[in-house]
């Protein structure tokens, strides 16, 4: 029974510097080195300060902003807690927060298309979704320039030119990223 | 479904099918002691644990030497959990995690479960999740290795009193396959976005003017083995669905991969063992049929999206615009299709990391990871649980058939005799016994947990039960299962569901290598042909099928039926 003990204890203590503290290192070391950009988290500056970072999605409610997914991350786009509502597809709560969402859409966009985007009244599974559809940025467009007295047509290509298609040509989908859409958005035309 | 997700699925499925081969070979060379590049760290490691490469184990002490690994690891998981509070790398000063949430996970980790009753960024400190999570990511998988290749050498001897050594497979595993794919996959990640560092949150100011804290961490090192060890415990919260996690659906592709890799790499690894590879590829074939028939179900129920939407003007039509779909608990650069995808892989191996909610797939769709689980996880699976579980399986038809033709069963040269079929039927009872006994328990005095009313609510627990059980991990996350009844019941049920399969299981590996091998005759069932594959598959389904189809039917069908009614609840 000792012997046991021992190579259990042992091979604990062997695999706990090996993969719990030199795999780390190891990786880390090399990440900061070669990937430092990446490694960090994929900050955004402005003017050399971090406005956040290209992963991760922030809150945007003013008009003259594209807006993100609805987030169920802490109090909304909490990055240090991410979360999803979990509802079932049959939940009545679930689609009573789906109704409000697109009246509240519909509201603020009255010069769009009465059928809403569906990744603009559901919340994402991470709670920190950088992306929107490109369909659910077009949806904005209209109320976004006017938002910012620019004309919708250049606020339409700039949309376009944000769009990111699938890797490698079929993987996963087009998407716009929304704070990147709303960086070269302040920079094409400041408020 | 278009074209892109269908050449999604195919490539998907030609990287395994290429690397199966590649890493069958592999694996058998370094199971069998051929590879030798790294005899300057095993010796010493050996020797601190008081054996040697040559030295073999009877099943027993191999079995009890996998249970003394366990349980220290398990402590001293329990242990970091509760003492993070006053240790280094903990730069978000997280407190320590009460006793039965250690527990819990502790026991989660060491089954190689990794059911997360907490949120991994607002619990756990850097040092546990490296010195704690990453360990036993590590070695939890080996060990599922370590008796896969004691249960193959089973097969593979023949009036032989040993099935290996513990140490040595465990240490073998982890040096000569985990790390080094671990290593390089790790810094791919990063090189696509993963972040790798042991900095302080970071605080940003956005640009609306808000403050917002990002989480970060040594979250790419962790990602790697989570997938490739089939373990799937999130650095985060939210698992893989976290941008940081899974930033693309590139790096989505490789943790995908790196889920079936090993699992399927070993079906290959048996047959070569055994002395026939085409005996690996029948096992992997049913796998993929069934495997195939799960995903046609699901893709085919989420595609067409949620049945009322519609009516309340949202717009879920797939167009070059926007995948479409039931968008709520998943990802836009995911969409439907890419989310329905990882869910069947994730439940057909043991791995349980999600990158959707699939408490809010649609129905149909939310039941085939769970029957996926129910039916023993036995599609790849878990690294070595799946092929040691669908042995389970392989078994019970070769005595089936056996019994049709009125002659004993046999498997590669071995017969199968009535003890064997006993320690079986006892592993396969694991299953039934936790979900039905502590899913009942839990169930009279457990409902709190409960999120969603109607059929729904029965999944969620059900699910909770049947994830712990078959140690794979995922949830129905709307399910509050972190309470000291369900952290303790579901603790259970993961080592039950872990152990109660791995201990009969080695005992049919030495009673298979102490037996003489005989030669095929006239009479012997052939195991490498079409109607073997049939069979098995067959078995499988009726025996997941049966045992559990009521939970099924209470639950996600019932649902499915109501919804498309127009009933919400």
């Amino acid at each position: 029974m000792w012997s046991v003990m021992r190579a259990a204890g042992g091979l604990v203590l062997v695999m706990t510097m090996m993969t719990g503290v030199a795999y780390p290192l190891t990786v880390t070391g090399v990440a900061q080195a070669v990937f430092p950009w990446q490694a960090g988290g994929s900050l955004l500056e402005r003017d050399g300060v971090p406005v956040g970072s290209a992963l991760i999605g922030q809150a945007f409610s003013q008009p003259g902003y594209f807006h993100g997914r609805p987030s169920l991350a802490g109090t909304g786009y909490d990055a240090a807690s991410s979360g999803a509502s979990n509802l079932a597809p049959s939940s009545a709560a679930l689609m009573a927060a789906i109704d409000q969402r697109a009246a509240a859409l519909r509201q603020e966009n009255p010069e769009a298309p009465h059928d809403v985007p569906v990744d603009l009244v559901t919340a994402s599974a991470s709670g920190l979704d950088p992306h929107i559809s490109p369909a659910a940025a077009l949806w904005q467009v209209n109320r976004v320039a006017r938002a910012r007295g620019a004309s919708p047509e250049a606020v339409r290509a700039l949309v376009m030119a944000h769009v990111e298609g699938r890797a490698l040509g079929f993987l996963g989908e087009p998407v716009v990223n929304v704070l990147r859409l709303n960086q070269a958005l302040d920079q094409m035309q400041p408020r | 479904m278009d074209a892109n997700g269908l050449l999604t699925i195919v490539v998907f499925c030609a990287l395994v099918l290429a690397l199966t081969p590649l890493l069958g070979r592999y694996m058998t060379a370094v199971f069998d002691g051929q590879v030798k590049g790294l005899g300057w760290l095993e010796r010493p490691i050996y020797r601190l644990c008081g054996t040697s490469a040559d030295e073999e184990q009877h099943w027993s002490r191999y079995a009890l030497s996998l249970l003394a690994f366990s349980a220290v690891g398990m402590l001293l998981l329990y242990a970091l959990q509760r003492l993070q509070g006053g240790l280094p790398w903990n730069p978000a000063g997280l407190a320590a995690v009460a006793p039965d949430l250690a527990f819990n996970t502790a026991a989660s980790f060491v089954t190689n479960t990794n059911w997360q009753s907490y949120g991994g960024e607002t619990t756990l400190s850097y040092l546990t999740q490296m010195a704690g999570m990453t360990v036993q990511n590590f070695v939890s998988a080996a060990t599922g290795i370590a008796v896969a290749i004691a249960l193959i050498r089973g097969f593979a001897r023949h009036s032989a009193r040993t099935v290996g050594n513990f140490t040595v497979d465990v240490t073998r595993a982890v040096l000569y396959l985990l790390l080094p794919l671990c290593v390089v996959g790790a810094l791919a990640l990063v090189a696509l976005g993963v972040p790798q560092n042991l900095s302080a949150y970071t605080s940003v100011t956005t640009l609306e003017g808000a403050q917002q804290l990002i989480a970060q961490g040594p979250v790419a090192s962790q990602m790697m083995i989570k997938h490739l060890g089939t373990n799937g415990g999130g650095f985060f919260n939210v698992n893989a669905a976290h941008p940081f996690e899974n930033p693309s659906a590139l790096t989505n592709l490789i943790h995908m991969v790196a889920i079936f890799a090993i699992g399927a790499g070993l079906t290959n690894t048996f047959g070569r063992m055994v002395g026939s590879q085409r005996q690996g590829w029948m096992i992997l074939t049913a796998m993929t049929i069934l495997f195939g028939l799960s995903l046609a179900v699901a893709l085919g129920a989420e595609v067409q999206g949620h049945p009322l939407l519609a009516a309340h003007g949202i717009d879920q039509l797939a167009s070059p615009w926007q995948s479409g779909g039931f968008l709520e608990g998943k990802e836009v650069r995911f969409g439907v299709v890419t989310s329905v995808l990882f869910s069947i892989v994730t439940t057909a191996a043991s791995c349980g990391a999600v990158i959707a909610m699939h408490d809010s797939l649609l129905p149909l769709a939310g039941m085939m990871p769970l029957l996926n689980m129910m039916l023993g996880e036995v599609i790849i699976g878990g690294v070595g649980a799946g092929l040691y579980g669908m042995m389970l399986f392989v078994l019970l038809a070769v005595f089936i058939a056996g019994l049709m033709v009125g002659r004993t069963p046999e498997y590669l040269g071995k017969k199968i005799e009535g003890r064997d079929m006993t320690l079986a039927l006892l592993a396969i009872l694991a299953f039934p016994l936790c979900i039905f006994g502590l899913g009942s328990i839990a169930m009279v005095w457990g409902q709190g947990a409960i999120q969603d009313a109607g059929p729904h609510g029965l999944s969620e627990l059900v699910y909770a039960y049947v994830s712990a059980t078959a140690n794979n991990g995922s949830a129905f996350a709307g399910f509050s299962a972190n309470t000291l009844l369900h952290n303790i019941l579901l603790g259970l049920a993961m080592l039950a569901g872990r152990f109660m399969v791995i201990i009969p299981l080695l005992a049919i590996a030495g009673a298979m290598a102490a037996r003489k091998t005989i030669p095929p005759s006239a009479g012997t069932f052939p195991t490498d042909g079409g109607l073997f594959v049939v069979l098995l598959i067959m078995v499988v389904l009726v025996i997941g099928g049966l045992t559990f189809f009521p939970l099924l039917a209470l639950g996600p069908l019932a649902e499915h039926l109501t919804l498309a009614a127009g009933t919400l609840f």
